[in-house]
């Protein structure tokens, strides 16, 4: 996994699905339709005024309510490489490791990161450092299997490689 | 030292004599759900695993809910995709417009879903099933995938938090009234990632619908299963319904849990919780007045049965307020039809309410009665986030059947003693 250097945009406690994805988006699961209305209800112009590789910081309970993976789905397909925040709602955890958009759990760097920060994160080591303050951060680590599963690519390429494994041994 | 009831049920699908709360898993899974809005993505998702069939085809449930009937061509084409797989896959539980149901009521109603069992569905709700006593979770719908490819999932052993309700309930209060109470106490997040267990002489009154309703809203406290412990009640409902065998599972007396509450509720208020959060709960004599535009009385949270009668009782012989439009949605077709034949659907449209298909529709701001900036509704649903009815303006106040019917007459919020002669 490589560096990731982006901007922060930040958002407070409890930010929840409908707000990241509307329902009434939902009558369709195309990524790129979803992610012109990522975080709309939370910031109307959040879809125009995010580019790749920038960097969301929440408070805590990231993602309540809803299961919808579009919630993800739409944040990672708006280009967003990562989210911070001081914790995650149980769901949308799951799901940000299911799909592949990297998530990262510290409370300090989510109370310290302001708006248009520039960061630098190396996903593998959960390290966050705030550039113009120099400020450094290490992100709760992922327990060794939900690695795996990140390293894979998702849940899919994992299940995929256990049914293959699966298949040869018969 | 003892096992929780979430322990022990997660021990038995993941066959481990006993587990403890951190450790990982992988759980067969005895039930996979999706519906309208989550299975297309896990039938995407499911196609790129390369298997070529489910693991159970009479194990996995498609129900089109959300949407439905289809609100418009983009919604029609996603259960398109939900009833090719159907069909490709030989999927039996796969109910459509005029045999379906919100899938959370819909489920239980048609004995699918067991003690003992653990169960997921791509939709967060799954919980509504800890009422019968099994382990149920919502998940994501890559989770749905995996889970009708292999039959199996991965899950982190939750602590648990029990809460016990003792005394005697007021008139008109029932189950919503202590789950809004409890999220209120626990807050939004206050049990993330752990097992809420609901005990005490309370719930061993309470009819299995108003379980329903208490366990349907565990996640909006964050939590991951919102269990009772399975009791002659939970046997009674499922006489003549369980599809399958079943093995009740409750927890030990000694076992450690991580928070324990005891509440006495005899001196319950029938609770309200304000815009934007289901844990602003609060009594409704703190919130009476409020004028409204919309009452809904229906959703998975509170569309069956007795909470239509409920209902009924306070508008029977009464019109809805000329301000109010009230939207009366039963649940499922089963209720639909038990409301009819009781002459409950007569005296709501007597009322001048509007009384629906089966159709999440209003609660997630779908179709069906979604707000215009600035309206103000109270809802029987589960979710009063900005927006979640339409509008990023509009509010929802969320209550129980009985201030619902109430506040409907009444043309703002008010106690359902408000209105006299009810009998």
């Amino acid at each position: 996994m490589s560096l990731l250097k982006g901007k922060v945009w930040t958002f407070g406690h409890d930010i929840d699905t409908d707000a990241i994805i509307p329902a009434r988006y939902l009558n369709t699961s195309d990524p790129a339709e979803l992610a012109r209305h990522c975080m709309e209800d939370a910031d109307p112009d959040f879809p125009r005024k995010v580019t790749p590789g920038d960097i969301i910081v929440a408070g805590k309970n990231f993602g309540c309510g809803s299961s919808r993976e579009h919630a993800p789905l739409a944040i990672k397909e708006a280009g967003v490489a990562c989210v911070i925040a001081e914790s995650f709602a149980r769901i949308f955890y799951r799901n940000a490791i299911n799909i592949g958009l990297p998530i990262l759990e510290s409370p300090e760097a989510s109370a310290f990161l302001k708006e248009n920060d520039q960061v630098e994160i190396n996903l593998a080591k959960g390290e966050i450092v705030e550039l113009s303050r120099g400020r450094k951060f290490t992100a709760v680590p992922f327990p060794p299997f939900m690695q795996e599963i990140m390293a894979a690519g998702g849940l899919i390429n994992f299940v995929k490689r256990k049914a293959n494994l699966k298949d040869s041994s018969k | 030292m003892g096992q929780t009831m979430a322990e022990k049920i997660l021990a038995r699908a993941a066959g481990k004599k006993r587990l403890s709360p951190g450790e990982l898993i992988n759980a067969r899974i005895d039930m996979a759900l999706g519906n309208d809005i989550t299975a297309p993505v896990a039938i995407r998702e499911f196609k790129k695993i390369g298997v070529s069939r489910v693991f159970d085809r009479e194990r996995i449930a498609l129900i089109p809910d959300h949407f439905a009937p289809n609100k418009d061509i983009q919604s029609a084409e996603q259960v398109d995709v939900m009833r090719s797989f159907v069909r490709e896959q030989g999927i039996v539980h796969f109910y459509e417009v005029g045999r379906m149901g919100v899938e959370h009521a819909l489920l239980p109603e048609l004995g699918l879903v067991l003690p003992g069992e653990v169960i997921i569905g791509a939709d967060s709700h799954t919980c509504t099933y800890g009422a019968l006593g099994a382990f149920a979770t919502g998940v994501g719908s890559t989770d749905l995938a995996a889970a009708m490819a292999t039959g199996e999932l991965w899950f982190k052993v939750p602590q648990t938090i029990r809460i016990n309700f003792k005394g005697r309930l007021a008139p008109w209060i029932g189950g919503k009234d202590l789950v809004l109470f409890t999220i209120g106490r626990l807050g939004v997040d206050g049990a993330r990632y752990c097992a809420l267990e609901f005990g005490g002489p309370v719930i061993g009154e309470l009819p299995m619908d108003g379980r329903l309703t208490i366990s349907n809203m565990a996640i909006e406290a964050g939590a991951k299963a919102g269990l009772i412990p399975p009791d002659k009640i939970t046997e009674e409902y499922l006489k003549g319904r369980a599809r399958r065998p079943y093995e009740i599972i409750r927890g030990d007396e000694d076992a450690s849990v991580f928070q324990e509450y005891e509440w006495d509720v005899s001196d319950l208020e029938p609770q309200v919780s304000l815009p934007p959060s289901p844990a602003n709960a609060r009594p409704v004599s703190e919130v009476a007045g409020i004028r409204l535009d919309q009452v809904v009385i229906g959703s998975c949270t509170n569309g069956r049965i007795d909470d239509l009668r409920v209902a009924a009782r306070i508008l029977k012989g009464r019109k809805v307020h000329p301000h109010v439009r009230l939207i009366v949605i039963p649940a499922t077709q089963a209720v639909y039809l038990q409301a009819l034949r009781e002459g409950l659907l007569e005296i709501f449209i007597e009322a001048e309410a509007a009384v629906s298909t089966p159709t999440c529709g209003p609660c997630l701001g779908g179709h069906m009665g979604i707000l215009a900036g600035e309206e103000t509704a109270l809802a029987t649903t589960n979710r009063n986030f900005v927006g979640r009815m339409g509008h990023t303006t509009s509010k929802i106040y969320l209550a129980g059947p009985a201030v619902a019917a109430a506040s409907a007459i009444a043309g703002c919020i008010v106690h359902p003693d408000e209105i006299k002669g009810v009998d």
